[in-house]
């Protein structure tokens, strides 16, 4: 009886506490910036495509929910198709963790709910944006060893000019 | 047998091996890189290192190389002590100063030797700050991929090219830190082996480039066991797929064939499995006389009318599998299935069969041939028509090298040592052909000889070495001096080996080899003969029997037969174009089926797609007589499906219930009933139902990726994963992989071991046979019979003057029919030319009109100073002339 009582007293003094409801989608939360949401494939420094189709993220993918085929472009790798199926991924990261060029990131961007399952398989096309995203440096042609275009053997980051192999000199 | 302490405890090691190899054997992970099984040590890149103690007191020790210090009885050693790990470490860290930071765009990343030796010694984080020394790469060819970068300079790759293989356009250039390997300047690599490179380095310098285009990583694909479809050789390979295409070809290790390599036309000539030519719907000539894609059952239906318009024949193909013929020969009957080669091939190829049968000479493996102290080669271009026999060959000649190393007590693994002592110290290699070939340079004696020639010489060796066997009358002089030197040579060795086969197309060749074998068993027990035939599964056909090809024509022309089945061959490869149009014309029905469009599907009446190697399961016969099974790795969707299936689907539809198979073990085993000698067959591979602790053997690996969203685009649900209702692997990655029959493997991975080097983990001995048997079954090693001479001596050759004999030539590329519509080898395909001697080229210019095989064609010729006069060679099946593969006369004409 006491805990009935004491029961409708609490919940009464609620209604002067402030409300924790917010008006969403009106109102919307702060997420930081590394929050586990929506899926992005950036671009580097230079403006072209970060992922080199290493398959590295789809490996380690809990889920399985990547899926990549590698092609080439006079010597600079990148995907010809990246796929994510959203109704799958847990949002753990460990793509983003296992991604050597930081092409991968996971952005605050939560809100991708949809009413058909298929909408939510997302292409190339529509994970690629156009900036660098968390990481606004990094360029990884720029320490690979292979010659793209626009950098040539030996002008990748710390890199002596190419042996001339008929030279007699050690 | 000696004992050798590792980590204190003990273990059984030969002798005649270094510490690396006896570490390995005992399962310890013992990094290195320059160390290969069949190359042997140059202590090059100093990563095997260990401490060796001189007894049991001494707790000081010293490091030394392993590879490089020979195993001693009761030797002590420490792979786990802290200095010789500090020293690998340190090793692996001064082998990764240049190394450029491309693991995610390397075609190696993942199953990279340098990976996993640098993860097992602990080296993980960069110090060195300094500026890397970098390489231009070069265009190799097609192959071959090349990124110099990479490299560690452990010289396998010129080690592997230069000495094993005798390729000479690669090499080491410059010195020190910026040693390089390649050829001097861009182009083709010109060995026929140059796809083992991408193997051999254990770093990513030299990749696979048709795999690159359609790249994924190891973990990716799915594996399956296989066996090469392009020559007779036979050797096992590993195929992998992925998203229903086929990406690759592996070398799949079995001790007694390929060991270690493979030839290019194994390794890329597999595109025709994705090619744009593969035959996919049932095709159905329409009224207005096209062929027109048709439903299964429209085509079952019009498959059962045609089969029960009697009378009907049925061809076969020696690259089908045993159980595709034998289906069509249940379904046609015995009296009418045709072997589907030619009668000169047929007869041959009976006679090959009939000699490795009861020849007291045993049949030669690959591996020894490898051993063979002498060789006498008649007739064959083996380096050519079964390339992995021209390389095996080239190391039987370092037998005598091997002597004198034993001699010299220097163990035969040191191998710079007994290469130096080889240059002087060669076995005997005799080769009696029409034209020079790849192994001239290491023969002792090349005798340029038409045919008829070759077959005299050989049973005038055969006399020399028993006067038993029949002697050759009016021999000449020289040829005499000739024979006898070649039966010395023999005579000499404790292992001679004789190698021969059907490309002459000449039978007195092959009994002339058959005669030398045996004559030199009476004294050299160890003898082998080794007679190589036309394709993969040549020898499975002439085991099965039938009729040949030519039989099947004069029905046709006769007008004695309604419908006629043509399995898996382009009869226009094998029968003069005239003369098959005319017969092909006389029967009611015409059904072909095939995996790849061809001239002969685009006459047929109705076309029915069947499954390539990758996509069926089947059993092929090699040359030895090594029946082997392969395993489908690609899973193709209706209406493409097995040669066997179609058959017995036509025969359902003819009203008949005899082909009532449902599984391919219910096929074989029909067949073993039907086929005595075939029986052991089954024994190649275990049968659908095996099972490891429950489980079917898992064909992906455990770290296969994608499965949820690879197909996600066109439908967001899971597809049900493929069955195999044919064989006992799995379609996914769930499954048993570890321990097994070593016929399954699809794939070679073990922990901390991603590259193809994890193979030591599943033999007994580094570079013996594999855990459990080597796979195959040979089905020839019945009791020999006695032998009786062979005595039917052709008289010598004559030259005519209004004609050419034309021999066939062999090509790597071009004149094999599979690997001839691989979209990656066609730039390896050489221009065919008429090859006369110098004489003959004169008199018929730059061009000429040719007439052979019923038609007549204008065809460059080319001079080559080896051919004896009279004779010419012209590739085999090359344009414009896809029927030629027999000799025969020809006229030449001015243009
Ligand atoms: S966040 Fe996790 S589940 Fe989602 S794609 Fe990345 S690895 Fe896979
Ligand atoms: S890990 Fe990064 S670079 Fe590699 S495939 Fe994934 S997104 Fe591309
Ligand atoms: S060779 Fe091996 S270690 Fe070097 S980049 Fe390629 S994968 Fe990485
Ligand atoms: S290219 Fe490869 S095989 Fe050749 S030396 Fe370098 S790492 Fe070794
Ligand atoms: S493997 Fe022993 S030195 Fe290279």
């Amino acid at each position: 009886m006491l805990s009935n009582v004491r029961t409708l007293w609490l919940t009464f003094l609620h209604l002067f506490h402030r409300s924790e409801t917010v008006g969403y989608p009106e109102t919307k939360p702060y997420m930081a910036p590394r929050y586990r949401a929506r899926i992005i494939l950036s671009r580097d420094p230079d403006g072209a495509e970060r992922c080199v189709s290493c398959n590295l993220c789809a490996a380690v993918c809990p889920v399985d929910c990547i899926s990549l085929q590698k092609t080439e472009d006079q010597g600079r790798w990148y995907p010809e198709y990246f796929r994510i199926n959203f109704s799958r991924c847990i949002f753990c990261g460990l793509c983003e963790e296992a991604c050597p060029t930081y092409a991968i990131q996971l952005t605050p961007d939560y809100e991708m709910s949809e009413y058909e399952r298929p909408n939510l398989v997302y292409e190339k096309e529509d994970l690629l944006i156009s900036g660098t995203g968390k990481y606004p440096d990094y360029n990884f042609y720029r320490v690979a060893g292979m010659a793209v275009p626009g950098k040539d053997k030996g002008e990748a980051e710390r890199e002596d000019p190419p042996v001339d192999i008929h030279g007699l000199l050690p | 047998m000696a004992t050798i302490h590792i980590d204190g405890q003990p273990f059984a090691a030969r002798a005649d091996t270094n510490l690396l190899q006896a570490c390995l054997s005992a399962g310890t992970d013992l990094p290195y890189f320059c160390w290969h099984p069949d190359l042997g040590s140059v202590g090059a890149c100093r990563q095997c290192a260990v401490k060796q103690y001189s007894g049991p007191d001494d707790t000081r020790g010293r490091i030394v190389m392993a590879c490089m210090t020979p195993v001693t009885d009761g030797a002590i050693l420490s792979t786990r002590d802290a200095e010789s790990l500090d020293f690998r470490s340190s090793v692996v860290e001064w082998l990764m100063t240049n190394h450029p930071h491309d693991c995610p765009v390397c075609e190696e990343g993942g199953e990279c030797h340098l990976q996993d030796m640098t993860v097992m010694t602990g080296h993980h984080a960069r110090r060195y700050r300094f500026r890397k020394r970098t390489h231009r790469n070069q265009d190799l060819g097609p192959f071959v991929k090349h990124e110099m970068n990479r490299c560690i300079a452990c010289y396998r790759c010129v080690r592997f090219y230069r000495d094993y293989a005798g390729g000479e356009d690669l090499a080491a250039f410059a010195s020190h830190n910026s040693v390089y390997f390649g050829r001097a300047e861009s182009g083709t690599l010109e060995s026929d082996f140059s796809g083992n490179l991408v193997e051999v380095c254990p770093t990513g310098v030299f990749t696979d480039k048709p795999f690159s285009s359609r790249y994924v990583r190891k973990w990716d694909m799915r594996g399956a066991p296989s066996v090469c479809v392009h020559c007779a050789v036979g050797c096992n390979t590993i195929l992998n797929e992925r998203d229903g295409s086929l990406r690759r070809v592996l070398n799949r290790y079995n001790g007694e064939v390929n060991r270690y390599f493979l030839c290019d036309r194994g390794r890329f000539g597999t595109g025709f499995v994705n090619a744009a030519s593969r035959l996919r719907a049932p095709l159905l000539r329409a009224s207005d006389g096209s062929l027109q894609a048709t439903s299964m059952a429209a085509a079952l239906a019009l498959f059962g009318e045609a089969l029960s318009t009697g009378p009907v024949i049925g061809i076969g193909s020696p690259r089908a599998s045993l159980e595709a013929n034998f289906a069509l020969r249940t379904l046609v009957g015995a009296q009418n299935f045709h072997l589907g080669v030619s009668g000169i091939e047929h007869d041959l190829l009976t006679l090959t069969r009939d000699i490795l049968r009861v020849s007291p000479a045993r049949i030669a493996t690959l591996h020894q041939a490898e051993q063979a102290d002498a060789v006498l080669v008649l007739g064959e271009d083996v380096s050519k028509t079964a390339p992995r026999i021209g390389l095996a060959l080239r190391q039987s000649v370092r037998q005598a090298s091997f002597e004198a190393a034993a001699q010299a007590r220097i163990p035969l693994w040191l191998d710079a040592a007994v290469r130096s002592l080889g240059t002087d110290a060669r076995s005997p290699l005799f080769q009696a052909t029409p034209a020079a070939t790849d192994l001239d340079p290491i023969a002792v004696a090349n005798l340029r000889l038409a045919p008829e020639d070759i077959a005299r010489l050989g049973f005038a060796v055969a006399h020399c070495i028993d006067p038993a066997s029949p002697q050759v009358v009016d021999l000449a002089e020289a040829m005499a001096g000739q024979a006898r030197a070649i039966a010395d040579a023999l005579l000499a060795a404790t292992r001679p080996l004789v190698v021969s086969g059907g490309q002459c197309g000449s039978a007195p060749v092959l009994q002339a080899a058959a005669n030398i074998a045996a004559a030199l068993h009476r004294t050299r027990p160890e003898t082998r003969l080794m007679l190589t035939v036309a394709e993969c599964n040549s020898m499975g056909l002439a085991l099965l029997g039938g009729e040949p090809l030519d039989a099947a024509m004069e029905a046709l022309e006769a007008g004695m037969v309604a419908t006629v089945v043509v399995l898996e061959n382009d009869l226009f490869r094998r029968v003069p174009q005239a003369r098959l149009l005319h017969a092909l014309a006389r029967a009611r029905h015409v059904v072909a089926l095939d995996h790849l469009a061809s001239a002969t599907t685009q006459v047929a009446e109705l076309v029915l797609p069947t499954a390539t190697f990758a996509e069926t399961d089947g059993t092929l016969v090699s040359h030895e007589g090594r029946a082997q099974r392969f395993f489908q790795v690609s899973f193709p969707v209706a209406p493409v499906q097995d040669a066997w299936r179609w058959l017995r689907d036509g025969a359902k539809a003819a009203h008949r219930h005899d082909l009532d198979w449902q599984h391919l073990d219910e096929v074989i085993a029909d067949l073993c009933a039907a086929h005595p000698a075939l029986t052991a067959m089954r024994g190649a591979a275990p049968d659908a139902g095996f099972r490891i602790a429950g489980s079917p053997i898992r064909s992906e690996t455990h770290r296969f990726s994608g499965r949820t969203a690879i197909h996600a685009n066109v439908s967001v649900r899971d597809a049900k994963p493929e069955a195999n209702i044919d064989g006992p692997l799995s379609t996914t990655m769930e499954g048993y992989y570890g321990e097994m029959p070593a016929a399954l493997r699809p794939y070679f991975w073990a922990p901390s071991w991603n590259s193809g080097q994890s193979l030591n983990k599943f033999q007994d001995e580094v570079g013996g046979p594999l855990r459990g048997g080597d796979p195959g079954i040979r089905l020839l090693d019945g009791d020999p019979v006695p032998w009786r001479y062979h005595d039917a001596i052709p008289g010598a050759f004559q030259p005519r003057v209004d004609a050419l004999m034309v021999l066939p030539k062999g090509r790597l590329i071009g004149s094999e029919e599979l690997s001839d519509r691989a979209p990656a080898a066609k730039p390896r395909i050489e221009p065919a030319a008429l090859s006369v001697s110098p004489a003959m080229r004169q008199a018929l210019g730059a061009t000429t009109m040719l007439s052979l095989t019923g038609a007549v064609h204008a065809v460059a010729v080319v001079a080559d100073p080896a051919i004896p006069e009279g004779v010419a060679l012209f590739p085999a099946h090359a344009h414009p002339f896809p029927g030629f593969a027999d000799p025969q006369w020809a006229e030449t004409a001015a243009p």
